[in-house]
């Protein structure tokens, strides 16, 4: 069923008794064109655009939990487009321009709201790096402005701006059409319209090994059953090692933890996103209220799905040293995710030395605003077997040729990106 | 999580610093097959359970262990001093404490 205002009105009336399922609950069938393993938010937008964008539809997405279980629904749902390594600027930038229209193109309410990213600075040198990076973004037609101290205190003024102030506000880089949204929603979303397209979205279904024929990957084995497929794609995000070696891939990945926290609700206070530039601390506001927040990494390699308290405070520390009133309100939850650190900060998108098995990983901790261009161009590279041009720097072997995109300069070190 | 240092005993894991993978083994450093140390610079087994790797005993007693880490649990199963176990061409450089810190310049992410 589409979703309209007629819709709505209507079942509003007669009591929302006819809302149907948003997705079909299929059993796997014997084969397919392509299966996708993981449901998360870019396993789900592929398989959304290997329908829309090049007619396959004997697609299915393998999921071993639950959609929305993943990352795509642990995140801190920051979505921006403010990079500056070539590869990187217009593909986060396609990304961006994809959210824009999402809502509109899935029939979905994934509740993208551009209320602006705010980056601080805090020294004079901060303020150059950020200016710098403002003026690549320029140079490539995104959005980007540069705030001075004054000018920041006019918009953001229950930040610490006081003599007391540990980390002074010097200025700040804007990028207005970043903000947020709404993470479920996005995995629901993709996931309805992939379906209405004909593509079998498969929960409880974990994919625990590879079937080969000659050095070819020609399907998966799975918690139901043998499925075979002409093409099978991995995007399991924290997890890729651990089912990468099951087709023997070792990778330039390492699996880590970050954490999310969320207070209590209370009236509007944040109504852009900020981040930290002193330390590492960011957060925003959700309509329901909450304060949304996150920091560091935990600093150590971790399949555990849920953190350690060190970074708790270290995160609550920070988030009080920018915003004084923070102290105030009690925290609700906190959690972690697993993640797949790259070893230079950036994603991979390709095909694999295996024919027939495809790769998308390396998404770290800026992967849910990649989703709706990682999935376009997954869905491009798996179709025509070939790099969608935008991601053409995404490739595996970009570590052994020497051409690493090292967005943050951190070098070989996961736990620094 | 706890650490049971060799030296010191039981700690906490605020006092120590991760030092990554105590597996890998670094090639010689005269060795010129590009092959071996983008193998060794970039490739990890990245497992799902026990784990070799390096922790140091910062804010204790500043020695270089290696531990046996379940990744999952993260239940530390053995520590050992580094120096016990691995050859002084594997170890991370030593760092002060200013340096140990991830420098974070940009400050924007995720
Ligand atoms: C706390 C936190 C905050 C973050 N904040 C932001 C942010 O503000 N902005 C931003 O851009 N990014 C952020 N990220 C990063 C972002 O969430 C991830 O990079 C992104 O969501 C990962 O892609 P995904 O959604 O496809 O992953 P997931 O949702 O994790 O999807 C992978 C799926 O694969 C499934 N799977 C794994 N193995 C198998 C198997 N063998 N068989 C079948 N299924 C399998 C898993 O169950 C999972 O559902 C954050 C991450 C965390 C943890
Ligand atoms: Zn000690």
């Amino acid at each position: 069923m589409r979703y309209s205002v007629a819709s709505v009105i209507r079942e509003g009336l007669f009591g929302n008794k006819g809302w149907g399922r948003a997705w079909r609950d299929p059993e796997p069938k014997p084969a397919y064109d392509v299966i996708v393993v993981g449901g998360g938010g870019h396993g789900l937008s592929t398989a959304y655009y290997l329908a829309k964008e090049h007619g396959l539809t004997k697609v299915a997405v393998l999921e071993k939990g639950w959609l929305g279980g993943g990352n795509v629904g642990r995140n801190t749902t920051i979505i921006r487009s403010n990079y500056m390594m070539d590869g990187n600027t217009q593909f986060y930038e396609l990304s961006l321009k994809l959210w824009e229209g999402l809502s509109h193109d899935i029939n979905y309410n994934a509740m993208v709201s551009h209320r602006g990213v705010f980056n601080l600075a805090h020294t004079p040198s901060q303020y150059d790096a950020f200016a710098y990076r403002g003026n690549v973004m320029r140079s490539n037609g995104i959005d980007a402005e540069i705030l001075t101290r004054e000018e920041v205190r006019k918009e953001l003024p229950y930040l610490d701006f006081s003599e007391k102030a540990r980390f002074p506000v010097y200025g700040a880089l804007v990028q207005r059409r970043g903000g947020t949204a709404r993470h479920d929603a996005v995995a629901w979303g993709y996931a309805r319209a992939a379906d209405m397209r004909g593509v079998d979205i498969i929960q409880n279904c974990e994919v625990t090994g590879f079937i080969r024929e000659g050095d070819r990957i020609v399907g998966v084995e799975s918690t139901r059953g043998a499925i075979r497929a002409k093409k099978v794609a991995m995007a399991v995000a924290g997890h890729t090692s651990v089912l990468a070696e099951k087709a023997g891939l070792r990778l330039p990945i390492e699996s880590h933890l970050l954490q999310a926290f969320v207070t209590e609700s209370i009236k509007p206070l944040i109504d852009t996103v900020i981040t930290f530039g002193a330390g590492h601390f960011y957060i925003s506001q959700s309509d329901k209220g909450s304060l949304v927040f996150g920091g560091d990494l935990d600093g150590y390699n971790s399949y555990a799905q849920r953190g350690n308290l060190p970074i708790v405070e270290h995160v609550l520390t920070e988030g009080k040293a920018l915003i004084p009133r923070l102290s105030r309100l009690r925290m609700l939850r906190h959690w972690a995710g697993v993640m797949d650190m790259s070893m230079d900060g950036s994603p991979i998108i390709d095909l694999t030395p295996m024919p027939g098995l495809y790769l998308n990983t390396g998404w770290c901790y800026g992967g849910f605003k990649a989703v709706p261009g990682s999935g376009f161009c997954f869905a491009h590279l798996i179709a025509r077997d070939e790099p969608h041009p935008v991601a053409a720097k995404f490739r595996l072997d970009r570590f052994r040729t020497g051409r690493p995109i090292d967005e943050k300069g951190a070098g070989p070190v996961p736990g620094h990106h | 999580m706890l650490i049971n240092c060799p030296y010191c005993g039981l700690r906490s894991l605020e006092e120590f610093t991760y030092g990554g993978d105590a597996s890998l083994e670094r090639p010689d450093l005269a060795d010129e097959d590009m092959e071996r140390w983008y193998t060794y610079v970039y490739l990890r087994d990245n497992p799902r359970g026990p784990h070799k790797e390096f922790w140091h005993h910062l804010y204790g007693c500043r020695q270089w262990l290696v531990a046996t880490r379940d990744t999952l649990t993260h239940q530390v199963t053995s520590v050992v001093p580094a120096r016990d176990v691995v050859k002084p061409a594997d170890l991370p450089e030593v760092q002060s404490p200013a340096e140990a810190r991830p420098k974070r310049v940009a400050g924007m992410k995720p």
